[in-house]
Parts: structure tokens; C-alpha cells; sequence
């Protein structure tokens, strides 16, 4: 018995000392993120239908001048909600190059639901020639790619100073933002209330802009997410009843040893 | 076996050409006698045989979606993710599946020392097991760089790296692992050659691993050999059974991860595609390889452990060859632990240093995740030596200075009084 | 192993061993249900993935094409032959009798419009890609396509006549989206 308690010991001392090792290493020096409540956060979340639509109008109306998401496809968003002709319209909207014709020559066409959404710049060095040197980084994988990354959006979008505080100096062309590492960014606060007006009719405030984004960005990063946490829950009640026969059944095999 | 199913005609047709089933019998089956007293740890060991045939399966499906080249490999990658069908359940389940095979070999290795299963005349086992590890480690590191985001690329310029500190010929060797001057696409091609190749390398390790744990069997919690029949029960039903149980258990925790953290073990940054001009600010290996990574950068001039060798070379160098030797150690402490007796359960000086020895491997690993300054500096120059203070001066010494407890006369003996 | 001492106090032997028996039963039954239905996202991603299934149909513009003249596509991986057939050949493929071909299909059956003939250009015998698109090349015994693999020869129809294959060469779905748009698949 005393044995079994300290291997058990040893076994979570194993797991701690792991989740230790795994914890997120708090970014040095920089304020801690707020945390926000995600509609796709817990085992059963999925992303809010409304919200991703909001999502995707403020994408294209107020990021889109500057920030890909170019892993994304026009189609992926009939799995969102979106109807098929509602995609062709949306999709057609935009001119993608291709090519090359009979003739040799590169031509522009409509955009059609099997492309990815179109970029706003042709390649690295035209995005960062119009934004000041600072390149707009693409953000199909932003909420995967930061430490909490939905939290840190959030905040970041509406972490803006309008004036730097006392002691800073700010290079030409930055603002200040609490959440940003190193707090100066090159980015000009891209919401403010009513900066979009919504189809919906919903009310445009700052946070609400924000959440709408995250919402979108974050499903944008993980189309999968429904899926997966759907599938899972299949998966576990499963194996929680086979492992469960695969016991019983060890001990009654084990039972007549004694 | 069952005689009825051994006198089927087919069996026999082929067990008269093939003796496969007698084989299969004698290797996991009822004729292959058993210690009756191993305990849950001795599970890890076919968990570890899951972990690699999921590892090799999920593997395969995995290469035929991908494209080995820097302008493809991110976009392949995430095409896997969001096109391919099930495509992001496979790469998740590979990703976390190396997770799962480290946390559980890891965990054999350290049943190993505890219960003493390395010494005479289980040492070839434990030595291919050895060889297995640092087949692992290769393995993954070059499975870190395929998806070419940040991380796979500053780990493996950091890591290819190492080998310029070796004199003279150093930066030659580098030059020749990158195929180039800097890691690059010819750098990729090869690391996804050798990350298909190697595992079946490790599974011919395994193969020796097993065989040799056939001849003379398994260990067990109490350290002397199986003598009398009631010492022993046969594998199958008896084990089968229970390490089938421990696999519900680990595809329970390992799913877990798939379904509901698939990126717990992972870093943000390889989710931005690799950019040979930014180093991100803080990079880390994957947690496996942390222990090692502290002791490699334990090593700087004011390290106590490396004045004495100061003179013959550099502090670099210096830890470049700790980092190797903490594994390689290893490879020879059959003949560093002299003690007679197997089992810690029956030496009370080891097995506190055992569990010492144990926490020490988990300091190292913090120390290895967190930036080198301050205090984390001297704590990884402090766990680094004992780690080799305990290999190279503990392990002899308590072997022959400490005093046994009295061993049973046998397994039945101790199990059934 | 000593805690482990749990023999079922009470039952008798033969309850113990149907009980035994069923659990055997039940747990394989479990264990291979659950196999196999982790056996099948393995198979699956070999399946054709989302993205080229969102290419699988390809709107050609096919005013530029003259009388008599004939281009090839590419559609799903394949090669489409588009043909503007002249009067002669439409009405050499309309006069032949059912009853002479080896896969009997009527001209109407194959086209929409009988000016335009649509097929996939891959011969129904072993997958080569007969001849005949370009003015030069040789067009077989009834003056449509020759496979020079086997030696199949196909009508102006694309329908076989002689040779090894067993099939007329395939006309894929499509749908004429205006007159000058043609949308294969």
C-alpha cells in the first residue's frame, strides 16, 4: 500500500513538473491579459454564428486594407452558415490574378468560392512599402500563434493610450498599446465605436468590434475547433467504456490467481 | 495455447513451415512465463510499443499530404489542418502522440533505475534501450523542423550549431548537416528523409530490445530472478489483459490532449511561418528535451564544473560534450552501480537518492524552459552537477558502502506470506 | 498484487465463469467496434481533400474555337476534347446504324448542341489519350480519334468502332452557361 501511495507520488510529481515545464510563460514585463469569456472555450463551445458574420464585416471593412487571411478560402464560409450564392456574391466581389492565356499574358478574374481570400498586397515588400516599413502580418493563425491568443487580440485591440504615458517616447508613427511587447506598435488604433455599422443591426460599440474579430479571427485559426470537440466527446465516452470492460474483465482474470 | 485452435489444419499447414503461432506463444502468449508480482509501472513498456506503431501510422498518412520544400512546407502543413480529410485529427494526434511516447518512455527509463533492471544479465536490454531514447531524440528533432514554422527553424539552427564547437573541424560539419550556409531547403529535404527512415531504425531497436528481455525476462518489483513455477504466470491472459487496461487508460489521457489541448505541448511561435532574418524572443526546445538543453547551457566560464577543464577547451564545447555525456552516461550503468542487490524497495540509501536524483531531472527541465539569468543560472549549474555527481560518484559509492535490507528467497515467497 | 484479492465471494463457479465469458465477449465486441471506426479518418485522408474537391468543375470560353477545329482542356487532372464539328462529321456520325456499334449510343445521346462535342479524352481500353485533336494527326478509320496504344479507332462521335476498347469515349456532365461558356463537372 505504501508503496502504491508513493508511486502514485512519483506520478503526479511526473505530471506536475510537466504542466511546470508547459505552463504559459507569462510574457516577460508586459501587463497581464485580461481574460475574456470565449462562446468556444469549454468542451461543448462553438463559435457564435452571429458573431462570426459580424466577424467577417469587420475583417472586410476594417482589416482587410492591411491584413491577409490567406488560408482561408471563400468556400470555408458555407461551413459557417453562409449560402452558397450569399459566397459566390461575396467572393466575386474581388479580382484575382491568373494565367497565363493563349497569349501568354497574366489576366485578372472575379474571385470564386475554391480561392483563398485574396490579399491586400501583392508580396512582403509592397505591404510593408505601404504601411512605413512595418509589415501587416497575416492573420489566418494569429489566435493560434500568441500565447492565449483570442485574449490577447481582444486586448490588444482595445488596449490603446491616445497619449503615451510620461517618460516614453514614441518613435514617428507609433501608438501606444498596453498590451503589445515592448508597447509601441505601428499599428494605428484600427476601432473605435462605431466604426462599422452592423447588418444587424446590433449596437458597434469598441469591445463589441473586438469580440466580433476575435470571434472570426479565432475560427478563422481553427476551422476544426466544432469538429474536434464534438468528435472528442464521442471519442472519450467511448474509451471510458472500454477501459472500464478492459478492468473488470482484467480483474476477473486476475481473481483466480489467489 | 489452446490446443483445439493449435489443431486446426490450417494452423498446422503453416506452424509446419512458419512457426509463427509458437512463436507469438512463447513471445506474448502463455508460453512465455511471467514474474507474478510486476506492478503498474512495468505497463510503460508496451504503452511505449503503442505510442510508436500510433506514432509510424499517423506518420505515413501525414507524408502523403506533405511537401518537403521551404516555400510549401507551413502552407502543406496547414492545408492537412483545414482541406484534408481528418487531416487535423492525424497531425494532432502526431504531435501530441511524440508527447505521449516521451512522457512514457520517461517513465520506463526511471521504473528501470528504481527496480534495478539494468544490471547483469539484463544489460543489453537496458543499453538498446539507451539507443532507443537517442534514436527518439533524433527523430523528433527532425520532426520539429518539418512544419518550417519559427521554432522548427531557430531549433534547428541552434541545434545543428552545436557541432561547430567541435575543433577544427567544427563549422565543416555544419556546413555539411545544412547541405548549405545556413538551414535551408536542402536542410528540410534531409530532415524529412532521415524522420522517415529512423523510425523504423528504432523499431529494429526495439525488436533487439525484446529480444534480449526474452532471454532472461522481465525484472521485477522485487529484484530476484523467477525461480520457482509459482514464481512466474503466463503473459497471456494474465498481462495481456493489463497492459490492454493501461492502453484504455493512456488512449484516455492521450486523447484528452488531441481533442481538448492539442497544442498544450506545443509553442505559439511555430504557428508563424519560419523567417530566417527574426529569431523569435524566447526560444525553447519541446519539453523533452529541456533536462538536456539546461545542461548545455549550464556551462559558461564561471561554471565551477568546467574550470577544471578550462585550459583544454571552450566553455561551449564544454557543454556541448555534458549534454551528450548525461545521456551516454547512461549507456554504462550497469557497471557504475555495483550493488548486488536490484530493487531500491530493498536499499534505503539509493532510493533516497533515487527520488532526489528523480526531482533533480524536473529542476532541470524548469530551468531549461526558462530564460538563462538570475538565479535560474546558478540553480541549472547546481542541478547539472548533481546530475552527474549522482551518476559518476553516488551510484558507485552508495553500491558499496550501503548496507541491504535482507531480499526475500522468492517472488511467491514474498507475494503470498 | 495482495490488494488485489477480490474473488467474487458467494457466486458459484459456473455463474463466475459466464460472467467471465460475457465479459470477454462484450470487450472484444467493444474493442473491435472502436478499431475499426479508428481505422477509418486514417483511410479517409486519402480521399480526395476539400480543396480539390472545390476544383472539381472548370468553365471554358469556347467562342474562339473555329469550325472543324478542335482544343483540349484540362479537367480534373484529365484531358476534355472540345470539338466544333463541321456539318459533314455531324451528319457522318447521325447516318451510322445503331446496330454497327459495338456500345450502341445515338449522336443526339452524346451532345447537347450537335455542333459542340464534349468528351474525356482517355481511351476506354487502358487510359491513353487517343490522337486526332490536331490537324496532322491520324484520325483512325472513321475519321474521329485513333489510339495508338492498342489501336482503337473512334468515330466522329468518339464512339468506338473498332479496336480493344469496350466503351465510347465518356462525355462528362456540363452545362452550356451561355453561348460562348461551356461549364464542365
Amino acid at each position: 500500500m505504501k508503496k502504491t501511495l508513493l508511486s502514485a507520488f512519483a506520478g503526479l510529481a511526473m505530471v506536475l513538473g510537466i504542466s511546470l515545464i508547459g505552463a504559459p510563460a507569462q510574457a516577460e514585463g508586459d501587463t497581464a491579459l485580461p481574460y475574456q469569456d470565449w462562446s468556444w472555450s469549454g468542451p461543448f463551445g462553438t463559435f457564435e454564428r452571429a458573431a462570426l458574420r459580424r466577424g467577417l464585416q469587420v475583417y472586410s471593412e476594417v482589416c482587410s486594407g492591411c491584413h491577409s487571411v490567406k488560408l482561408v478560402a471563400y468556400r470555408n464560409l458555407m461551413d459557417i452558415g453562409f449560402a452558397e450564392d450569399e459566397v459566390k456574391t461575396f467572393a466575386a466581389e474581388f479580382e484575382v490574378e491568373d494565367g497565363p492565356d493563349a497569349d501568354g499574358e497574366m489576366f485578372t478574374r472575379p474571385a470564386v468560392p475554391a480561392d483563398r481570400f485574396v490579399q491586400p498586397f501583392a508580396n512582403e515588400n509592397a505591404a510593408r512599402a505601404s504601411n512605413n516599413g512595418a509589415l501587416p502580418p497575416d492573420l489566418s493563425l494569429m489566435t493560434k500563434a500568441r500565447k492565449n491568443g483570442a485574449d490577447y487580440v481582444y486586448a490588444l485591440l482595445t488596449g490603446y493610450e491616445e497619449e503615451a504615458p510620461e517618460g516614453i517616447d514614441l518613435l514617428e508613427g507609433m501608438s501606444y498599446n498596453h498590451y503589445f511587447p515592448g508597447n509601441q506598435i505601428a499599428m494605428a488604433p484600427p476601432i473605435d465605436d462605431d466604426a462599422v455599422e452592423y447588418a444587424d443591426g446590433t449596437e458597434a460599440s469598441k469591445e463589441q468590434i473586438a469580440r466580433d474579430v476575435v470571434t472570426f479571427l479565432a475560427w478563422a485559426a481553427e476551422p476544426e475547433l466544432e469538429e474536434r470537440k464534438r468528435l472528442g466527446i464521442k471519442v472519450l465516452i467511448f474509451l471510458l467504456v472500454l477501459t472500464g470492460l478492459l478492468y473488470a474483465l482484467k480483474r476477473k482474470i486476475w481473481a483466480d490467481l489467489h | 495455447m489452446a490446443s483445439k485452435f493449435m489443431e486446426n489444419p490450417v494452423i498446422k499447414w503453416v506452424e509446419y513451415r512458419l512457426p509463427i503461432f509458437s512463436f507469438i506463444d512463447h513471445s506474448v502468449g502463455s508460453g512465455y512465463p511471467t514474474p507474478r508480482n510486476l506492478n503498474y509501472w512495468w505497463n510503460f513498456g508496451s504503452l511505449a510499443g503503442v505510442a510508436l506503431v500510433i506514432m509510424i501510422a499517423s506518420g505515413i498518412v501525414l507524408a502523403m499530404s506533405y511537401t518537403a520544400h521551404v516555400d510549401y512546407a507551413f502552407e502543406s502543413v496547414e492545408r492537412i489542418m483545414r482541406d484534408v480529410n481528418y487531416g487535423w485529427l492525424i497531425r494532432y494526434i502526431h504531435m501530441n502522440g511524440g508527447s505521449m511516447f516521451f512522457i512514457v518512455v520517461y517513465i520506463h527509463l526511471f521504473r528501470g533505475m528504481y527496480y534495478g533492471s539494468y544490471k547483469a544479465p539484463r544489460e543489453i536490454v537496458w543499453i538498446m534501450g539507451v539507443l532507443i531514447l537517442l534514436a527518439m531524440m533524433a527523430t523528433a528533432f527532425m520532426g520539429y523542423v518539418l512544419p518550417w514554422g519559427q521554432m522548427s527553424f531557430w531549433g534547428a539552427t541552434v541545434i545543428t550549431n552545436l557541432f561547430s564547437a567541435i575543433p577544427l573541424v567544427g563549422d565543416a560539419i555544419v556546413t555539411w548537416l545544412w547541405g548549405g550556409f545556413s538551414v535551408d531547403n536542402p536542410t528540410l529535404n534531409r530532415f524529412y528523409a532521415f524522420h522517415y527512415l529512423l523510425p523504423f531504425v528504432i523499431f529494429a531497436l526495439v525488436f533487439i530490445h525484446l529480444w534480449a528481455l526474452h532471454v532472461h525476462r522481465s525484472n521485477n518489483p522485487l529484484g530476484v530472478e523467477a525461480k520457482a513455477p509459482e514464481d512466474s504466470i503466463p503473459f497471456h491472459p494474465y498481462y495481456t489483459m493489463k497492459d490492454l487496461f493501461g492502453m484504455g487508460v493512456f488512449m484516455i489521457i492521450f486523447m484528452g490532449f488531441v481533442f481538448y489541448a492539442p497544442n498544450f505541448f506545443g509553442e505559439p511561435d511555430n504557428y508563424i511561418k519560419a523567417n530566417p532574418l527574426v529569431t523569435p524572443p524566447h526560444i525553447v526546445p519541446e519539453w523533452y528535451f529541456l533536462p538536456f538543453y539546461a545542461i548545455l547551457r549550464a556551462f559558461t566560464a564561471d561554471f565551477f564544473m568546467y574550470w577544471p577543464i578550462s585550459w583544454l577547451m571552450s566553455a561551449k564545447l564544454a557543454g556541448v560534450i555534458a549534454m551528450f555525456a548525461s545521456i551516454l552516461l547512461l549507456l554504462v550503468l550497469p557497471w557504475l552501480d555495483r550493488s548486488k542487490v536490484r530493487s531500491a524497495k530493498f536499499r534505503p540509501i539509493y532510493k533516497q537518492f533515487f527520488w532526489i536524483f528523480f526531482l533533480d531531472c524536473l529542476v532541470l527541465g524548469y530551468i531549461g524552459a526558462k530564460p538563462a539569468e538570475g538565479s535560474f543560472i546558478i540553480i541549472g549549474q547546481l542541478a547539472t552537477f548533481y546530475y552527474f555527481f549522482h551518476l559518476i560518484i553516488l551510484i558507485p559509492l552508495i553500491g558499496i558502502l550501503e548496507r541491504p535490507r535482507p531480499i526475500p528467497e522468492s517472488i511467491s515467497a514474498a507475494v503470498t506470506k | 498484487m495482495a490488494d488485489t484479492v477480490t474473488a467474487a465471494t458467494g457466486e458459484s463457479k459456473e455463474d463466475d465463469k459466464s460472467r467471465r465469458d460475457f465479459l470477454i465477449v462484450a470487450t472484444s465486441t467493444v474493442g473491435a467496434v472502436g478499431t475499426g471506426l479508428a481505422i477509418w479518418p486514417f483511410i479517409d485522408t486519402m480521399n480526395p481533400a476539400a480543396d480539390t474537391l472545390a476544383l472539381s468543375s472548370t468553365e471554358i470560353d469556347i467562342s474562339p474555337i473555329e469550325v472543324g477545329q478542335s482544343i483540349t482542356v484540362v479537367w480534373r487532372g484529365k484531358p476534355v476534347f472540345i470539338r466544333h464539328r463541321s456539318q459533314a462529321e455531324i451528319d457522318e456520325s447521325q447516318a451510322v446504324a445503331i446496330a454497327d456499334l459495338i456500345d450502341p449510343e445515338t449522336d443526339d445521346q452524346r451532345v447537347q448542341k450537335a455542333e459542340w462535342l464534349i468528351m474525356v479524352g482517355v481511351c476506354t481500353h487502358l487510359g491513353c489519350i487517343p490522337l486526332g485533336q490536331k490537324s496532322g494527326e491520324p484520325k483512325g478509320e472513321y475519321g474521329g480519334w485513333f489510339c495508338p496504344c492498342h489501336g482503337s479507332h473512334y468515330d466522329t462521335s468518339g464512339r468506338i468502332r473498332k479496336g480493344p476498347a469496350p466503351l465510347n469515349l465518356v462525355v462528362p456532365g456540363y452545362e452550356f452557361l451561355d453561348d460562348s461558356t461551356v461549364k464542365i463537372g
